[in-house]
């Protein structure tokens, strides 16, 4: 029964992804009719320069967002876990999670409202673009990072630090040796997740851009208002292409190690 | 040192903006850039409560909230059976699989979010994918107006926000104790007693955590009711960006903004409180 419900439910999320990308093969100039075998929108999405300048602008955004977002996700996540009781840790850790549950459209209005306000009192930013999108996605990002660190950090063996302190190492030689590398897979997956994020987002960037600034889903979402357009299903067909790489290369990864751990050298 | 650096990054991006939005809700629309003039001005207190007075009596944002509570609704409810189904089958599933298995259910979650509202789009709109598929096969003799309805709007966040709830589900099924199953089998349960009597209620954290992890942002959803919902769709998440990008009324927009957020706390609090106990 719950078998039968896992395809069910795993149809009825690929099939409308299938259909997209088997129609970007379609010569028909209307989206969703076939009109014969094509390249044709593939080459209209490479000639597409305002698409791609907005591809190159949202990966360049979401690049930046990812590493200030773990940077900041890393300090709220080490407080959060390694600071104790401390006057004020309610709010911090309420505050510090509330990125996580607000609806896009309250955060989004509310980063904005930031941004005028502080232009209105400092001067600074002078004009909404790139940079204010990437504050946004950053204030976004650091909460899911803050999440995983914590839970990391949490489940970590003090008594590693603990020796290497006795043994009289520096606190930061100890971070950078020991607690780093612990915590590493916590922090590239918070990356990968803030950067995915930031790439599909366009509630907060919608309210936080300026003019010459368009990311992809801000650029997209004004073309799906007026209607459809067969590049979309084109750069669908790209886009789960990169995500189905990125995920046999991520599943190739730990078979490997997988194997190397249960087979170990004989010691014959 | 780091805590004043974490309180910086919380008070600044956090903490600042929600408060702006909560005195912001105060101010006066006026016009100029930017078209407010905000309720604490060089003189003291200049706010109003004209934006609030509006929000709090116009049918039209009462309609809205309501409307976006059954939205929300039905949409955390539909993830909520159909996730719970999926995380079974993926937990029952031999271990090696497991981890392919999230992967089929995430794989589609990255082609990008409104990609896949446009291939709803596609799949519903008169000349559609589905129509053109029933009228070929003459099952149906006019299109069957599918786009710009509550019914798409409902699918369109089910299939955005079903991978939500499947993973925390997943997370606590994975990890059950089969030995209780058993037992209850032996004495005789029959499955679906065990499923009711001893899987489901020994999930319920989990179930009321996915079932938020989909409600609060499917409440707040702006995008899918707008390809989705037709021109006339007007839950409260898309009455705030009207308010905001087409009226340019910004304190109502706010006022509107918190409202949702003190809806909003009232299941999240009720949640901590099944968590505490």
């Amino acid at each position: 029964m719950s078998r039968l419900m896992l395809w069910a439910g795993l149809a009825f999320l690929w099939a409308p992804v299938i259909l997209m990308v088997a129609y970007a093969f379609s010569d028909s100039r209307t989206p969703y009719l076939w009109g014969g075998f094509s390249l044709r929108w593939f080459e209209a999405l490479w000639a597409n320069e305002r698409l791609l300048e907005a591809v190159w602008l949202s990966l360049r955004i979401a690049a930046a967002s990812a590493s200030l977002a773990t940077l900041l996700g890393l300090v709220l996540g080490w407080v959060l876990a390694r600071h104790g009781p401390f006057a004020g840790r309610a709010i911090f850790g309420a505050l510090a999670a509330a990125p996580l549950v607000l609806p896009e459209v309250v955060m989004g209005l509310a980063l904005l409202l930031l941004l005028v306000g502080l232009q209105a009192l400092t001067g600074w930013p002078a004009q909404r673009g790139a940079l204010t999108v990437w504050l946004a996605h950053s204030a976004l990002g650091m909460a899911f990072v803050a999440v995983l660190v914590q839970a990391r950090l949490a489940g970590l063996d003090r008594r590693l630090e603990e020796a290497a302190a006795d043994l009289g190492a520096h606190p930061l030689t100890i971070f950078r040796t020991i607690t780093l590398p612990l915590i590493m897979p916590s922090l590239g997956a918070g990356w990968a997740l803030a950067f995915m994020l930031s790439l599909d987002d366009v509630v907060l960037a919608s309210f936080t851009t300026g003019p010459g600034a368009t990311t992809l889903p801000v650029y997209l979402f004004s073309l799906l208002r007026r209607g459809l357009t067969p590049e979309a299903n084109a750069l669908a067909a790209v886009m789960l292409s990169g995500a189905g790489l990125m995920l046999l290369l991520v599943l190739g990864i730990l078979a490997l190690r997988r194997r190397r751990v249960e087979t170990p050298p004989s010691r014959e | 040192m780091i805590r004043a650096l974490g309180w910086a990054a919380l008070l600044l991006l956090v903490a600042a903006p929600l408060l702006i939005v909560l005195g912001m809700g105060f101010g006066t629309s006026v016009p100029g850039v930017p078209p407010v003039r905000p309720p604490i001005g060089p003189q003291g207190w200049q706010g109003s409560l004209e934006s609030w007075a509006l929000v709090l009596s116009d049918p039209y944002y009462h309609a809205a909230l309501w409307r976006s509570l059954l939205l929300a609704l039905a949409t955390a409810g539909l993830c909520l059976v159909l996730g719970f189904g999926m995380a079974l089958g993926i937990a029952g599933a031999a271990p090696r699989a497991r981890l392919p298995l999230l992967g089929l259910l995430l794989l589609p979650f990255w082609t990008g979010f409104l990609l896949r509202i446009s291939a709803w789009m596609g799949l519903l709109r008169d000349s559609g994918w589905v129509n053109t598929l029933l009228l070929d096969l003459g099952l149906i003799t006019a299109p069957l107006r599918m786009l710009d309805t509550q019914g798409a709007m409902i699918l369109g966040m089910v299939h955005a926000y079903l991978p939500l709830a499947v993973l925390p589900l997943y997370a606590s099924l994975v990890k059950r104790d089969r030995a209780l199953e058993a037992a209850a089998a032996d004495l005789g349960a029959s499955r679906a007693r065990v499923l009711a009597d001893v899987i489901i209620p020994l999930a319920a954290p989990a179930l009321a955590a996915a079932f938020l992890l989909v409600f609060i942002p499917a409440a707040g959803e702006v995008v899918i009711p707008a390809l989705l919902g037709g021109p006339t769709a007007m839950p409260v998440g898309r009455a705030i960006w009207e308010e905001f990008f087409q009226t340019g009324d910004w304190p109502t927009a706010a006022a509107l903004a918190t409202l949702l957020l003190l809806l909003l706390l009232l299941p999240v609090a009720a949640f901590q409180r099944l968590a505490a106990r």
